[in-house]
C-alpha cells in the first residue's frame, strides 16, 4: 500500500484548490493538489463574463462599496445567505482582484473621456473620469446596483486561472494529475486525508494529510442539460458525504442559467445582457420589460431564466425539432464590442452554431448552471461534522450565495475563499489540534475497502448498465427537478431516483481491465451522483415554499416563517436510499439585512414573526449612531471582521476615499 | 430530406500501459444535425467501444483538453461540426506528447515543465499591497497582453511543429509566445537579458525553422507568426 504524506491536501485544480493551496503553501506548509485534469482545463476557465469587486472606478460603478455590494448578494440569495460570510465575502472580493492583478491577470481598464454604450436598448454616452484612467474596470451584471464585475474580455475565468496555476508552479506545489479522489480517510470525527484513484494506472493510494480540502466544484453533470464541464460530476460533495460524517447544505438551491446555447447547452455570458443585450421572444418583441420593469434583462439569474421558461410556456417561444427556445439579441452592441469584449461568445456562435452574432440572433434556453449547495462549512470553510476537513469554492456551502447566485460572484469567491480557507488551514495544521493521529491500520482498512469495491464492479456478476443508469438520471433531474417544480412531479423523481439507487447496486461493466478504464469510471460516479440527486430532490420536495432557484408552483410563496433554514443532508448508512435531513435556523435577529422584497421577482413572502423587531431594531442602531462613518455604523449592525484572517484586514482603497 | 449520412470515424488505438500496439479501428456511427466529434465520440464509446479513451472538459472550445489529429491535422474535437467532415474521419493522438492510450495524451506534463523550464509567471520585486489602488495600466496594453494571454495549452501547435520532431527540448511556439506575453507584461521586472537566457538558442527562439504550421493550427487565431518573428529579432539584438 503506498501511503504518500503531506500537510495539506487540496481536492481540486480549480481555482479555489489552487489558491488555497497557495496560501497554505505561503505559511510555509506541504502542500499537494490532486487533479482530474492538468489544472488549466478546470471548470474555472469557462468562467466567462467576471468577477464581482466594489472598487467603484467606472462612472457606472462611482460611489460602489462593500455595503452595496453586501445588499446586492443578500438580496440575489433570497436571504439564505448567511450574511457575516457575506460581509467577509465583499470585503475580501476588492483584495482578491487587486492581488491577481498583481499576479498578471490583464483586467480590462477604464479609458478615460467620452464613450457610447447599450443602455437597455439605447445608445447613450457615458463619461469615465480622468482620474480613474487606467483603473481596473467593470460591467453591469445582473442583481446588482452598480457596474461592479471587473472583467478580462470575456475570457476572465481563463486569464485568472491561468494566473493564479502558474502562481502555484512558481511557489513550487506539486499537483498531481489525472488522480481522483474517491473516498475520504475518517474515524467519524476527524479527516486524515483520501484514498485516490490513479486515473491512467487504475493504482490506489492514501493520501494522509493533517488538513483535507474539497475544492472539487458543482454537480451539474446530474442533469442532462447543462453549462458545466463533463467532470463536473460532484464527486468531492459525493465522498464527504459518503463518511456520514460530514454534511451537505442546501442541495435543492441549484442555478438555471438564462443564456446557454439551445440545444447544445453552451453557457453564453450573462456580460451579453450586462453590456446590453436583449431578450426576445418568436415574434421579435423584447418581453422582459413586461414581466420585470424594473430590472428587465438584468434582474437575477432565477428570476430571468423562470420568465423565460414561463413566456416559452405561454407559446411565444420559437419552435424547433429539439424544442422550444427563445432569442438573446447582441446586434445591437455591434461588430466593434463583439470582437473586442464578447469574443469568446462570437467564436462559440461561429464553432456551434455557424452564426455571426453581430448580424444574427442567438437561440438560448436555461440550463443548469451553478450549484449553491454543498459541503456544509463554517465561515472558515472547516466542514461541519468532521473536523480537519475543509472545504472552499462551488463544492462548498458556506453559505455566500443562499438560494440564488449573482452573476460574477462566483468566480470572485473561488479566490476569496481560496484566500481565507488557505489561511485557516495553515492555522488548523499550525494548531494541536492539526496534530496527525492516524493508524496506518485504519488508512489499508479504507483503502481496501474501496478496493473491494472497484473489484466488485470489475469482477462481479451485475448487469445493470451505468451508462444507461447516468442517463435515466439526467433526465430525471432536468425533467422533474429543474425551474419549475411541484410535488407531484418531485415525488416521482425521487421514487425514480431511488429505484436507480438500488439498481446502480448490480451494475455489470464489460471492460474488465483494472488501469484507464471509463466504463468503470462511469460506474463507480453514478453510485454516488445518485445520492447527490436524491440530495436535491429529495430536499426539493421537503421544502414546501418558493425561495431564489427554488421555485414550487404549488408553494409559490417565500415562506421566512417556516423556511427560513437551511437545509443539511447526511448518509449516515451506506445501504439507505434517501439522505437524512436537518434544519439549520438562520437568526434573523443578528441579520445586518433581514427580510424583505428583493428589488425583482415576488413581493408577497410570508414574513418571519422576527422582521419586524430586527427592522425597527437597525432603525434605532442607524439613529443612535447619527454621524458615524458607514464602518462604524456596520459594526454595531453585525459585527464580522473577526472572521477576517489578519493578513486580509485592512479597508479597501477607493478614488474618492482616497483624495 | 436525404436520410442522415454514415459516418465511419478510424480511430488509432492504443494502450501503451497493457502493451498493445497501435492500430486503426472503425466506427460508424450516424450522422445527427449539429453533431460535432464530441458527440460522435461519446456515442461510440457508450454504444459501441466502452474502453475507448479520449478527453474532453469543457466541449466549448475553451479549456484545451481535446486536440487530436483530425484527419491528420491538430484541432479541438469539440468544436470539429462532422458536416464539414467527409464520410470517413480518421482520429489520431497528438504526437510529441507522452501517449496515454487511444486518443489521451499528457498534454499537462509538457505543459507544466514548460511552465517551469521558461518561469511563466510574473516576477515582481515586492508583494503587493492588496488595500491599496491597483497600478494604473494603458488600457490597450491590457488588451494587447490578453491577445497573447489567450493561448489554452491545447497542444495543437506542438503537434504541428516541424522543429519539435527533430528536437524534443524546442519550446514550442505555446513557450515563445508566452515569453512574448510576459516581455510585453510591465509588471514583469525580467529584462530582454534575462528573456534571453530562457529561449536565446536552438532549444528556444533560435530554434525555429518558420514552417509555422503552429499558426495555421491555432485554434485561437493567436497571432504567432509575428510574435516569434519579433522576439527573434528582440532577441538578436539582446544577444549581440
Amino acid at each position: 500500500m503506498r501511503i504518500v504524506y503531506t500537510d495539506v491536501l487540496v481536492v481540486g485544480g480549480g481555482l479555489a484548490g489552487l489558491r488555497a493551496a497557495v496560501g497554505a503553501r505561503r505559511r510555509g506548509h506541504d502542500v499537494i493538489i490532486l487533479s482530474l485534469v492538468p489544472p488549466k482545463r478546470s471548470h474555472s476557465a469557462a468562467a466567462q463574463g467576471g468577477m464581482q469587486a466594489s472598487l467603484g472606478n467606472t462612472a457606472k460603478g462611482e460611489g460602489d462599496n462593500e455595503d452595496i455590494h453586501f445588499e446586492d448578494t443578500v438580496r440575489g440569495s433570497d436571504w439564505g445567505c448567511d450574511q457575516q460570510v457575506a460581509r467577509l465575502f465583499t470585503h475580501t472580493a476588492p483584495k482578491a482582484v487587486r492581488e491577481l492583478a498583481a499576479w498578471g491577470v490583464p483586467w480590462n481598464r477604464v479609458e478615460a473621456g467620452t464613450r457610447e454604450v447599450v443602455m437597455d436598448g439605447r445608445r447613450v454616452s457615458l463619461s469615465e473620469r480622468p482620474e480613474a484612467h487606467g483603473l481596473i474596470a467593470a460591467r453591469d451584471f445582473g442583481g446588482t446596483k452598480k457596474w461592479r464585475t471587473c472583467y478580462v474580455s470575456d475570457g476572465t475565468g481563463h486569464a485568472m486561472l491561468y494566473a493564479v496555476s502558474d502562481r502555484t508552479v512558481a511557489e513550487g506545489i506539486p499537483v498531481h494529475e489525472r488522480m481522483e479522489a474517491i473516498a475520504l480517510i475518517h474515524d467519524g470525527t476527524r479527516c486524515h486525508g483520501a484514498v485516490v484513484r490513479n486515473l491512467v494506472s487504475g493504482e490506489l493510494s492514501a493520501y494522509v494529510a493533517r488538513a483535507t480540502c474539497i475544492a472539487t466544484g458543482g454537480f451539474g453533470r446530474i442533469y442532462r442539460v447543462s453549462s458545466n464541464a463533463v467532470i463536473n460530476e460532484g464527486m468531492g460533495a459525493a465522498i464527504a458525504l459518503e463518511t456520514g460524517a460530514a454534511m451537505l447544505g442546501n442541495m435543492e438551491a441549484v442555478q438555471f442559467h438564462p443564456t446557454t446555447i439551445f440545444p447544445a447547452g453552451i453557457l453564453v455570458t450573462e456580460g451579453c445582457r450586462g453590456d446590453g443585450g436583449l431578450l426576445r421572444d418568436a415574434a421579435g418583441h423584447r418581453f422582459m420589460p413586461d414581466y420585470e420593469p424594473e430590472k428587465k434583462e438584468l434582474a437575477s439569474r432565477d428570476v430571468v431564466s423562470r420568465r423565460m421558461e414561463e413566456h416559452i410556456r405561454a407559446g411565444k417561444g420559437v419552435k424547433t425539432r429539439f424544442g422550444d427556445h427563445l432569442w438573446l439579441d447582441i446586434t445591437l452592441l455591434g461588430a466593434a464590442h463583439i470582437d473586442g469584449r464578447l469574443r469568446e461568445v462570437k467564436e462559440i456562435c461561429q464553432h456551434f452554431l455557424g452564426i455571426d452574432p453581430s448580424r444574427d440572433l442567438i437561440p438560448v434556453r436555461p440550463a443548469q448552471h451553478y450549484s449553491m449547495g454543498g459541503i456544509r462549512t463554517d465561515a472558515q470553510g472547516h466542514a461541519r461534522g468532521l473536523r480537519g476537513l475543509f472545504a472552499c469554492g462551488e463544492a462548498a456551502c458556506w453559505d455566500l450565495h443562499g438560494f440564488n447566485r449573482l452573476g460574477g460572484n462566483s468566480v470572485a469567491e473561488t479566490v476569496v475563499a481560496g484566500m481565507i480557507v488557505g489561511e485557516s488551514m495553515a492555522d488548523f495544521v499550525e494548531s494541536a489540534s492539526g496534530d496527525l493521529q492516524v493508524s496506518t491500520g485504519l488508512v489499508r482498512d479504507f483503502v481496501e475497502a474501496e478496493q473491494a469495491r472497484l473489484d466488485a464492479l470489475l469482477q462481479g456478476k451485475g448487469s445493470e448498465n451505468a451508462g444507461e443508469l447516468m442517463r435515466r438520471m439526467q433526465d430525471i433531474m432536468t425533467d422533474k427537478v429543474g425551474i419549475f417544480r411541484n410535488g407531484e412531479l418531485l415525488s416521482a423523481a425521487v421514487e425514480e431516483l431511488q429505484a436507480l439507487l438500488v439498481r446502480s447496486r448490480q451494475i455489470g461493466i464489460t471492460t474488465r481491465r483494472p488501469g484507464a478504464n471509463p466504463e468503470l469510471v462511469t460506474a463507480y460516479r453514478v453510485q454516488k451522483m445518485l445520492k447527490l440527486a436524491l440530495c436535491v430532490a429529495w430536499g426539493a420536495l421537503q421544502r414546501t415554499e418558493s425561495r431564489g432557484a427554488h421555485y414550487r408552483e404549488d408553494f409559490p410563496r417565500r415562506d421566512d416563517a417556516q423556511w427560513l433554514k437551511r437545509t443539511l443532508a447526511t448518509w449516515g448508512d451506506a445501504f439507505q436510499t434517501l439522505p437524512t435531513l436537518t434544519y439549520e435556523p438562520l437568526d434573523v435577529a443578528s441579520m445586518e439585512l433581514p427580510p424583505g422584497w428583493r428589488g425583482y421577482g415576488a413581493r408577497d413572502a410570508i414574513e418571519h414573526p422576527l422582521t419586524a423587531g430586527r427592522v425597527s431594531e437597525i432603525a434605532a442602531i442607524r439613529q443612535a449612531f447619527g454621524h458615524a462613518d458607514r464602518f462604524t455604523v456596520q459594526q454595531a449592525l453585525m459585527a464580522y471582521e473577526h472572521l477576517v484572517p489578519e493578513r486580509f484586514r485592512g479597508r479597501n482603497a477607493r478614488l474618492e476615499e482616497a483624495s | 430530406m436525404s436520410d442522415p449520412r454514415i459516418l465511419t470515424l478510424r480511430v488509432l488505438r492504443s494502450s501503451p500501459s497493457e502493451g498493445l500496439a497501435p492500430h486503426w479501428e472503425d466506427f460508424r456511427v450516424e450522422e445527427a444535425e449539429g453533431m460535432t466529434l464530441f458527440i460522435a465520440l461519446n456515442e461510440v464509446r457508450e454504444t459501441l467501444a466502452p474502453s475507448l479513451q479520449f478527453d474532453f472538459v469543457c466541449r466549448a472550445g475553451i479549456c484545451g483538453s481535446c486536440g487530436m489529429l483530425i484527419n491528420g491535422r491538430p484541432g479541438l474535437a469539440c468544436r470539429a461540426l462532422t458536416r464539414d467532415l467527409g464520410p470517413v474521419i480518421t482520429l489520431a493522438p497528438l504526437p510529441v506528447f507522452e501517449l496515454i492510450g487511444d486518443l489521451s495524451v499528457n498534454t499537462g506534463k509538457w505543459m507544466r515543465g514548460t511552465a517551469e523550464r521558461l518561469q511563466t509567471w510574473i516576477h515582481a520585486q515586492a508583494e503587493p499591497d492588496l488595500t491599496a489602488l491597483e497600478a494604473p495600466m494603458e488600457p490597450a496594453l491590457a488588451e494587447a497582453i490578453y491577445e497573447l494571454d489567450r493561448c489554452i495549452e491545447c497542444g495543437c501547435c506542438v503537434a504541428g511543429c516541424g522543429t519539435l520532431r527533430m528536437r524534443e527540448d524546442f519550446v514550442g511556439a505555446v513557450g515563445l509566445n508566452k515569453i512574448a506575453r510576459f516581455r510585453l507584461d510591465p509588471r514583469d521586472t525580467r529584462t530582454d537579458e534575462d528573456l534571453y537566457a530562457l529561449i536565446g538558442d536552438d532549444t528556444g527562439v533560435f530554434g525555429c525553422m518558420s514552417l509555422l504550421a503552429c499558426h495555421d493550427v491555432c485554434p485561437k487565431g493567436l497571432p504567432l507568426q509575428t510574435q516569434i518573428a519579433f522576439l527573434r529579432r528582440k532577441m538578436a539584438r539582446t544577444g549581440l
